[in-house]
């Protein structure tokens, strides 16, 4: 064999194996192009099956149903609060117009009593009675009397929405009025319509404890009163007593007076001698 | 608005009662005793009234209509005629109960027509609804 074609030989068996060399790589790039492909195949499907699987639904939807029960019942908690508020606001409401109702009544009764007992003068008295019964109560025509012990009769002394005269004496025990007085109870008719006007709708026996001084009957109500409220039972009760205590305190002072005017008269005789 | 509430809770009220009844007036001034920085002066009829109202300036006026001397109608006749106090609102608290009573009272000026018996607390409200104290 000649040098040259020792050369060429020699150039042919690099070329050979640098053919060779790149057939090898070619074949390992398909071959991992191909694998690959085969992984990314299988992630796709794990994936595919991942979102598609019952159990995992399944166990995403019991988590949220668990998450919507537990919603459910935080907002019935709420719903149930709130309910509770309401009804205690509710309570709150109704218990401050009580208290307010039980201060607008005792104003009235603090006022009236106040007033009952703020003179000595029985005409005052009287006159204080007679306000009282048409401004706090609300009756137009009434009457009071005053027990004459000597004759055992209910005379009157003071009146309002009629002459003091229109209205007789009444004897004790007799009729509605002399009836309740003899009891010493309270009369009071349920219904105030259709009510004759001689017949007291209302009859209070004025007493300082047992003893029994006068009356006051009402016998017609002013024409936007139809009803009597616990306000007036209470008022009823407190002229009872108060005005009872106060209409003798202003007697007995009356007749104290005069009394020590005769005195002082009597002793300014006896010294001029 | 909050602090408009308070700046009319903080200025003070000055109320004239004209009634000639002592108890009708001593439980007219326990009720509007419970608004904040309230002045209230006493009239004992409708020319005493009179006399008040004009020599002082007043935010409210109570009035019965049965007096001595000179009745509630005619006060507030005589009321709405000055021109200074054309504005002054009027409550009347009467036993007169009528509508055609009513309905002369509005007519003549009146803002509110309550009638007797009535409670403190409605006299209270209506008192505050008029002054605008919360």
């Amino acid at each position: 064999m000649s040098q040259r074609e020792g050369e060429l030989f020699e150039r042919a068996s690099e070329f050979l194996a640098m053919f060779r060399r790149g057939a090898e790589f070619t074949r390992e790039l398909v071959e991992e192009n191909a694998r690959l492909r085969r992984t990314l195949l299988e992630l796709e499907t794990r994936q595919s099956d991942a979102a598609q699987n019952p159990k995992a639904w399944e166990k995403l939807r019991e988590e949220l149903v668990e998450r919507i029960h537990g919603l459910e019942s935080e907002r019935q908690d709420v719903l149930e609060r709130m309910g509770s508020l309401e009804q205690e606001n509710r309570s709150f409401a109704e218990r401050f117009l009580q208290v307010e109702e039980e201060n607008n009544n005792l104003a009235n009764l603090y006022v009236a009593s106040f007033q009952l007992h703020s003179t000595l003068d029985l005409q005052e008295v009287l006159r204080v009675v007679v306000e009282i019964i048409i401004n706090l109560i609300g009756a137009e025509v009434l009457c009071v009397y005053a027990l004459d012990e000597r004759t055992n009769q209910l005379e009157p002394v003071a009146a309002e929405g009629r002459e003091r005269g229109s209205f007789g004496a009444v004897s004790l025990g007799s009729g509605v009025l002399g009836s309740a007085v003899a009891r010493r109870e309270i009369h009071c008719r349920e219904t105030v319509a259709g009510t004759e006007p001689d017949a007291p709708l209302v009859c209070i026996p004025l007493c300082v404890g047992d003893k029994v001084i006068g009356a006051i009957a009402l016998f017609s109500l002013l024409v936007q009163k139809d009803r009597f409220t616990a306000l007036d039972h209470e008022l009823f009760t407190l002229l009872g007593g108060h005005a009872a205590t106060s209409i003798l305190a202003a007697q007995l002072h009356g007749q104290s007076e005069r009394k020590l005017n005769t005195m002082q008269g009597l002793i300014g005789l006896l010294t001029q001698k | 608005m909050q602090q408009r509430r308070m700046e009319s809770s903080m200025q003070r009220h000055r109320i004239l009662i004209v009634e000639d009844s002592p108890t009708m007036r001593q439980l007219l001034v326990f009720a509007l005793k419970r608004i904040p920085n309230i002045e209230i002066v006493e009239a004992r009829d409708g020319i005493d009234g009179l006399r008040k109202v004009t020599s002082d300036h007043f935010d409210l006026i109570l009035v019965d209509i049965n007096m001595p001397v000179m009745d509630g109608l005619k006060l507030i006749h005589l009321i709405r005629d000055e021109e200074s106090l054309a504005a002054v609102p009027i409550v009347v608290i009467t036993t007169e109960g009528a509508e055609t009573d009513r309905a002369r009272a509005l007519a003549l000026g009146a803002d509110e027509y309550l009638t007797k018996p009535v409670q403190a607390g409605r006299v209270l409200a209506v008192a505050k609804a008029l002054l605008k104290v919360p």
